[in-house]
């Protein structure tokens, strides 16, 4: 479903991605690993349309359809949905509000009905209970005086009710104590199925203890040096990125 | 610029003002310029006593020695107070009883604004006062507000039937040498409207006053005079639009309100007068003096504005505090777009014991908008244990517009309180991306981001109000973001 090719890209006429290739097949969970710098986040940014990362070549096509001038706003209703690593606060924006607005937007853009506030909150309310919220979190601001864990559990929260079919996790386990980050491996454990794929960019091992990645891939220095299957990230985790 | 995103901003850049229209129709106008025998004409055109001439002339000796205010961060060409119109009505002008009276052009123009003036079609328990230009065409529910005793007319109207009423609190709150516009309207003013709530009542319905401005090269000087009796309650709405035209126009309005014991006036403002083109040819100026006296003890006053037109804006509805416990609110959020500027805020004058008072300021800055949050806070000695929390928030939209805020705070006494909050802030990119992520288009983003900042001032508004403020803000800023 994903096709990434010879991929370069730059951000302020910095080029940080230099040549990655990448092909993800429906139901796969990619894991993508690396030091700091590498340019994971740019990858995650680029997939989900940031005006300011620069595709300057390569071919970038989801469901067959590239992807390089497609507004964010038509990616996701496309399917794809990035979980923030940093996900940024909206004052006086309640979530319930911000995810309604989000889940009618993509639904009219597949052509589908909007929800009415009936169904709409029946349906939070079942999501909330996944990922162990409650109730009175849908009235909060999105993301404002959210602690860490909070804000990342609003991310799967978020994720699951937009029903995408590529993730992208943005270290979505960083910042998580024990019993938040397996809330959140559950979360999307149960979310896997055959249509939908996932890329998960992580620095640590820790979270695939909770999960069955298809493939492992080292981006170094903007480049995927090497892939592998699950036993590639505890051998990285023993051995460092050096060893390759 | 994606492609999308450049159309939609150019469409939304090309957009008219919705309410630009012309009303074809006959109408009385005199020669521009303004000396002894203008403000005789209008006084005698509306067939006023003697005291009130003379109050009229009294103000014009004064304004005569003033200069116009220039400490306001506002920019604009010399006003040439002799080339302006003084007064225009719509012909016939005879007296009205009813509204078949109401020449139909007129009445098709308060359709076209969504301000059916036909008590059937009404908006249900919103009483209205139409000022077409100089003159007060119609006010609706009459007979119903008469019930409770309530008084809603245009101010000529008031004059002639409750002279000692106008007499007593004219100019009591903004006197004509409070400053230079009020002086001037003072001078000429023409109509506007007059409330006065009884003793002990709630009045049944809300009461607005529709404000249109239709002729060329006139001012519009209207004044309004509210007053609460003991134990009232009132909710007054004001909306204002005006044609396109190419050059200025002058709006210098007066609002005096008046709360005595355990009174409370609710007063709020949808400004939406014309704001020029967007590369600032034309537009109103709109030069107001709106102040509230809470008068009793235990009285509040409450100012809720909702600024969105007019190329210049020189505002700051204000509250003397003289009842012991008094309460004074003011509730804003101004947006300025394209060439638009506004310098606005308020004074809260505390002199009773006790008193307290909020301000909620949110200005918004887009295109190459100019804003200024102007603000006093006055706590003299006698007023021990007072409070005042001010909040002044902006939020900045591109790189080429400005939000200044210039708090002012004097507090004469060791047993108040005085809070002040500012922040000035950017529609960021990151919170745009992230909504966009969602699904969320660029336009929804921002009127959701700008929306969650209003929320404070929006939820002061009377319902049917907060849905069009929201529906306006949306309009007056779309295509702001590129």
């Amino acid at each position: 479903m994903l096709e990434i090719k010879n991929l370069h890209v730059s951000v302020e006429g910095k080029e940080i991605l230099k040549g990655v290739n990448l092909s993800i097949k429906p139901g796969e969970l990619h894991v993508i690993m690396g030091p700091n710098g590498a340019g994971k986040s740019t990858l995650a940014n680029v997939l989900a349309g940031r005006e300011k990362f620069e595709v300057v070549k390569g071919e970038l096509e989801f469901n067959k359809t590239s992807l390089i001038d497609m507004l964010p706003e038509h990616r996701a209703g496309e399917g794809m949905f990035l979980s923030f690593q940093y996900p940024i606060g909206i004052p006086g924006v309640n979530n319930m509000y911000f995810l309604k607005a989000a889940i009618n937007s993509i639904r009219k853009y597949r052509g589908k009905d909007e929800l009415d506030a009936v169904t709409f909150l029946k349906m939070i309310r079942e999501k909330l209970k996944i990922v162990k919220l409650d109730d009175s979190f849908i009235h909060r601001p999105v993301n404002e005086g959210f602690s860490g864990g909070e804000k990342k559990r609003n991310e799967i929260l978020q994720m699951i009710s937009l029903e995408p079919t590529l993730c992208i996790l943005d270290e979505t386990d960083s910042g998580l104590d024990i019993d938040a980050l397996r809330i959140v491996a559950e979360g999307i454990n149960n979310y896997r199925n055959n249509d939908r794929a996932f890329i998960l960019i992580t620095h640590y091992q820790r979270m695939l203890n909770y999960m069955e990645p298809d493939f492992i891939h080292v981006l170094i220095d903007g480049k995927i040096v090497k892939s592998g299957p699950k036993e590639l990230a505890q051998k990285l985790e023993e051995k460092g990125y050096s060893w390759i | 610029m994606k492609i999308d995103e450049k159309k939609i901003i150019d469409n939304a850049v090309n957009q008219d003002y919705k309410y630009g229209f012309v009303t074809d129709i006959e109408q009385e106008k005199i020669a521009p310029g303004l000396d002894e025998s203008v403000v005789r004409f209008i006084s005698k055109k509306k067939g006023e006593p003697k005291w009130l001439l003379e109050y009229r002339l009294k103000a014009f000796s004064h304004w005569k020695t003033l200069t116009e205010p220039d400490w306001a961060l506002v920019s604009y060409p010399e006003i040439d107070f002799q080339s302006i119109s003084y007064y225009a009505a719509p012909k016939p002008k005879e007296k009205l009883s009813s509204l078949d009276e109401v020449d139909p052009e007129i009445l098709e123009t308060y359709n076209k604004l969504g301000i059916p003036l036909d008590e059937q079609k009404m908006l249900a328990n919103v009483a209205v006062d139409a000022v077409f230009d100089s003159v007060s065409i119609a006010t609706t529910f009459k007979k119903d507000l008469a019930k409770a005793g309530v008084i809603f007319c245009s101010f000529s109207e008031a004059v002639k039937d409750y002279p000692e009423l106008v007499k007593q609190y004219l100019g009591s709150v903004v006197p004509y040498t409070d400053n230079f516009y009020a002086a001037l309207n003072a001078v000429v003013f023409s109509d506007g409207s007059f409330v006065y709530i009884p003793k002990n009542t709630r009045c049944p319905m809300e009461l607005s006053t529709y404000f249109r401005i239709n002729a060329a090269n006139t001012g519009q000087f209207e004044r309004t005079l509210i007053i609460a009796d003991e134990g009232s309650h009132v909710s007054y709405l004001e909306g204002c639009t005006a044609p396109m035209r190419d050059e200025n126009q002058l709006h210098a309005a007066v609002v005096e309100l008046i709360t005595l014991d355990n009174a409370e006036i609710k007063y709020s403002t949808v400004q939406n007068w014309y704001p020029g083109d967007k590369n600032g040819k034309g537009g109103i100026y709109n030069f107001v003096t709106k102040r509230g006296a809470c008068r009793g003890v235990n009285s509040k006053i409450s100012w809720t504005q909702v600024e969105t037109g007019s190329a210049v804006t020189w505002k700051y509805p204000s509250c003397i505090l003289q009842g012991d416990r008094s309460v004074g609110e003011f509730y804003s959020v101004a947006v300025t777009n394209n060439m638009q500027q506004a310098d606005t805020g308020t004074k809260m004058i505390h002199i009773g014991k006790n008193t307290k008072s909020t301000i909620i300021s949110k200005g918004i800055s887009a295109g190459k908008g100019q804003q200024t949050y102007r603000g006093e806070v006055k706590i003299m000695k006698n007023a021990e244990n007072s409070r005042n929390f001010s909040q002044c928030d902006s939020i900045l939209i591109g790189d080429q517009c400005g939000a200044h805020t210039f708090p002012y705070i004097d507090v004469r006494n060791s047993t108040s309180q005085m809070e002040h909050e500012a922040t000035t802030s950017n529609i960021g990119e990151d919170q745009l991306f992230y909504c966009n992520s969602r699904g969320i288009s660029t336009e929804d983003a921002v009127s959701m981001i700008v929306n969650g900042f209003c929320k404070e001032v929006f939820k002061e508004l009377p319902m049917e109000f907060a849905v069009e403020a929201q529906k306006l803000m949306e309009v007056t800023l779309e295509g702001s973001v590129g």
